[in-house]
Formats: structure tokens, sequence, C-alpha cells
């Protein structure tokens, strides 16, 4: 089974997980992050971006042809395999489950949102504990604040994306302001600092 | 509340000590005073939360300390052990009702022009709509029934575990100012009259109006403790199931299946399938898109 455990430095821990999230501009940020990452890439990820609640939403399938990763939709109590990105689908929150599948929720809006990144932050935290990577990307409001400081307290590590480089800086900032995050970064230094951070290289 | 006892063919009574495969590192004090929390409220009051999604479980029961001003769940269990009407807010907390009267549009389309169809070759059908919460979906599918001139050879089974929910269901009256999304949602699903057609106002408040809801009987029933169904011709379970974990849904889609015809279909959420579930081969897709299912595997009946 999946779970915590305790692993001192970050150069020899093993992550199990990378959950994302982005809000405004987020297409282009998550096409620049998942292209850069090889096909290999040895652990699931998770997304969440902000979406129009109704309608088709054919973001997995855009972001499928921008990277040599599997991107798909979420499917309720899918396991989670590596070289894989899994997205939140429209209207339904995007949660992980403590033995590593995922679970949809039709549960409240959470900072005027659904899917939102703060949901899939927590239960993320709680599900991998030190062996999460959260990362925030570009936005307009201020989701995955408090999901970063779940992930910080149970010992994941967090990157934001540099406010600078973001269409919106207004989620990267609130990040930032709310937690000491490990690791500021150009959105073009995504890709390449997380491959080499999964591998232990870091 | 109608009684539906001869409906109810047997009835599970949930297993003691079955709760939480998970074990807990011991430093995951929160963890533990879930575990406790639950194993609280089913043996105090019957109601069985343990196989639920742990990760919105666990969310939910957050919104609930927090809202009865605790830090720990140990003190917000002590409360609940002995104070009913407490548990009683704690139940609005742990059951989602947001729901609307054709909800997905495109789902009700391939009810209407797939399943009733069929249901119309037979002389008498039963339908189980489980989770009805509110009512709304329940009373949409008597409004399609009606349409196609079945609704006088149907009965729809319509069951929730929260009773709040289920008065309302039974009232069908909701707020007029939800029928604009509703009515909207109608006409997306192929609704050709007027919604209103369906309703009588007054003030602000709508209502159901009475012969549909004279076909349509609510009644109490726990998916998680609760048995079978009998022979039901088109099985609705919306978005409820996305709440249990894996070992709760197997649970509940062998009650399905046990409850359903051959050949009779089952209606899922959107977002919900049976491809990881145990009974999937009993299935075959009738529309991938809209999760509707057909029982083909059994015997015949």
């Amino acid at each position: 089974m999946l779970g915590k455990r305790s692993i001192g430095e970050p150069g020899d821990r093993l992550f199990e997980c990378v959950a994302i999230g982005a809000s405004a501009g987020g297409l282009h940020a998550l096409r620049t992050v998942l292209s850069g990452l090889p096909a290999a890439f040895p652990v699931p990820i998770v997304i969440v971006q902000h979406v129009e609640p109704k309608g088709d939403c054919y973001l997995s399938e855009i972001l499928d042809r921008a990277t040599a990763l599997v991107v798909k939709e979420a499917e309720d109590k899918e396991p989670m395999h590596s070289q894989t990105a899994y997205v939140a689908p429209a209207g339904y929150h995007l949660l992980i489950e403590p033995d590593g599948t995922l679970s949809l929720s039709l549960d409240e809006k959470v900072n005027f949102c659904r899917p939102a990144i703060d949901p899939l932050f927590e239960s993320a935290a709680d599900a991998f504990g030190p062996g999460l990577i959260g990362i925030v990307l570009t936005g307009a409001n201020a989701d995955g604040a408090k999901g970063l400081i779940r992930i910080k307290e149970q010992g994941g590590y967090a990157i934001v994306q540099n406010p600078r480089s973001a269409q919106s800086p207004c989620m990267p900032q609130a990040a930032i302001d709310a937690v000491r995050v490990d690791k500021v970064l150009d959105l073009e230094h995504v890709a390449s600092f997380l491959a080499r951070l999964v591998k232990g290289l870091s | 509340m109608i009684q539906i006892e001869e409906a109810l063919e047997s009835c599970v009574s949930p297993e003691p000590g079955a709760a939480t495969a998970l074990v807990r590192d011991r430093n995951d004090i929160d963890g533990i005073g879930i575990d406790l929390l639950l194993e609280g409220i089913r043996r105090r009051w019957g109601y069985d939360f343990t196989h639920y999604s742990y990760a919105s479980i666990r969310r939910r029961l957050e919104h609930a300390r927090r809202d009865a001003g605790f830090k720990r769940f140990t003190e917000l269990l002590d409360r609940l052990l002995y104070d009913e009407a407490s548990f009683d807010r704690f139940l609005k907390h742990m059951s989602v009702s947001v729901t609307e009267m054709f909800r997905d549009p495109a789902f009700y389309r391939v009810v209407r022009e797939k399943v009733v169809p069929i249901l119309k070759t037979f002389p008498f059908v039963k339908i189980w709509h489980a989770g009805c919460a509110t009512g709304e979906e329940a009373y949409s599918l008597a409004i399609i029934l009606y349409e196609e001139d079945f609704l006088s050879r149907a009965r729809i089974y319509a069951t929730d575990f929260n009773k709040h929910g289920l008065d309302t269901a039974e009232k069908g009256v909701y707020p007029t100012a939800n029928m604009v999304q509703f009515a909207e949602n109608y006409r997306a699903s192929g609704g050709t009259r007027a919604l209103s057609d369906y309703y009588s106002s007054a003030y602000d408040l709508a209502k159901i109006k009475e012969p549909l809801k004279e076909r349509v009987t609510f009644s109490y029933h726990n998916l998680a403790t609760d048995g079978v169904f009998g022979e039901m011709n088109l099985i609705f379970c919306r978005n409820v199931m996305i709440y249990f974990d894996q070992t709760l849904q197997d649970r509940v889609l062998s009650l399905f299946t046990a409850s359903l015809r051959h050949g009779g279909y089952l209606c899922l959420g959107s977002k919900e399938t049976l491809n990881f579930s145990k009974v999937k081969e009993e299935y075959e897709s009738v529309d991938a898109r809209q999760k509707v299912y057909r029982r083909t595997g059994g015997s015949l009946v």
C-alpha cells in the first residue's frame, strides 16, 4: 500500500505522486510543463485546472497531444499509474484516497470552483505525506494556497511558478504568501526540475 | 411515508467490526479519531459510513467538526454519542443533496430515446431510484414516462437514507426560483412542452402535480446496510456511489444486480463506471458516455 514514509532529505526520498493546480492561463502552463517531461516519468500526476462546469471539456485530449505521457480524464475509483497524468473532469472535485486510487466528488464548490485545487492537494497530502510534490501554476485567485499548507504540514514538497513568469500572478503569489515553499521556478524550468527531483537528483 | 415492505425481499445487516481495512499510522491521530467517530456512529445510530470514500468523508467530517466548534474528532464523537439533535444536524453534513430536475440533460435524452422504447414493450415496469435525495430526478423520470404515455404502467420506488430529503421529495414542493434552471435542463433533454405544465405555482413555491406524484413511492432505504428490492426493470443510482469506497460500491452493485430483471437497465452518474467493479461482466453498455448499462448476465426471469 502507498502511504506516508518518514524519509528525511529531499535528495534521498522517494516521491510517489505529483499534484498540479492551475487556473487562468493554465492551459499554456500545463502544456509547457507536461511537454517537457520524459515518457518514462516514474510517478503519476494529478491535475486540477479550473474549467467551466458545463459542456464538453477537451482539456485531457489537448494535453495528451502535447506530451509523451498519457493524459486522461480521471475516473472514479481508478488506480493511478506512472507515466500518466489524470485531469479532474469539469464539474467534479478530484480527490486521492489513502490507497492511491482516485475519487470524484460533487460536494459544494471550494473557492467558488469545482474542480478546486485545495481538495485535491489536501487529500493527496493526507494520502502521500512526504511522498507528494505539489505545484501551483498561474491563476487569478487564491485556490491551492490552503492545500499547499497541508502538503507542507504532511512533509511534502512545494513548488510554485514564479509569479513574474505567470500569465496571472495572483494564485502563485497567494501560495508563496501562505507557505514556505521549497522552490519558486520560472515556467520553462518546472519540467526539467521535476524530472530531476523525482529521480532524487535535485 | 408509504410502506413498501412487500418490495423489500431481504435485509442484509451490517457486518460488525468490518470497519476500516486501513491500518493507521500511530501518529495519524486525526485518522484514528475519524475511525472511532465512524465506529461510534455505526454502533449508536446504525448509520454505517465506514465504507464511504475516505477522502471525501474526511472533508465532510472536518466541516461538521468546525461547524460544531471542535478541534478534535473525538470531541465531536462525544457530542454525537449522547445528543440526538446534534446527530440529526450531523447527518445533513453527511448526505449531499445537490440535485436538479433533468440534471445532465444529455442523459435524460438517452433515457427517453434508448431506454423507454424498450420498457414500453412490457405490460408493467418497476423502477428503483436509489439515492433520490429531494426527489427532483424521480419526478423528471415520471415526466418522461408521462410524455411517452407510459406512466400509468410504471411505478417508481425512490429511496434515500436522509429523512429530511425524503420529506421534501414526498411533498414535491420546490422553490420557484429553481424552476428556471430546471426548465432549461428539461428543454435540453428533449422536452417539447412547458415544464410549468407539471407543477402549480403559489407565491414562490412550485408543487409537482398529483398525477405524477401518485406514481412515485418514496421510502427509506440505506444502501450501506439494507437489502434487495425485487424485480426491477430499471435502476437509477446517479452520483451516489462516488461517495463509496470500492468495497461498498461492489456491495451496492451486487444489490442492484440481484434486484434487476434480466435485460433490465442500470443508470449511473456520468462520471461513474462499472469498469473497476466485480459485476462488470454482467452488463453490456447501452450508452458509454451517459453510463447506461443493460444487465445481460445471470438467469432469465
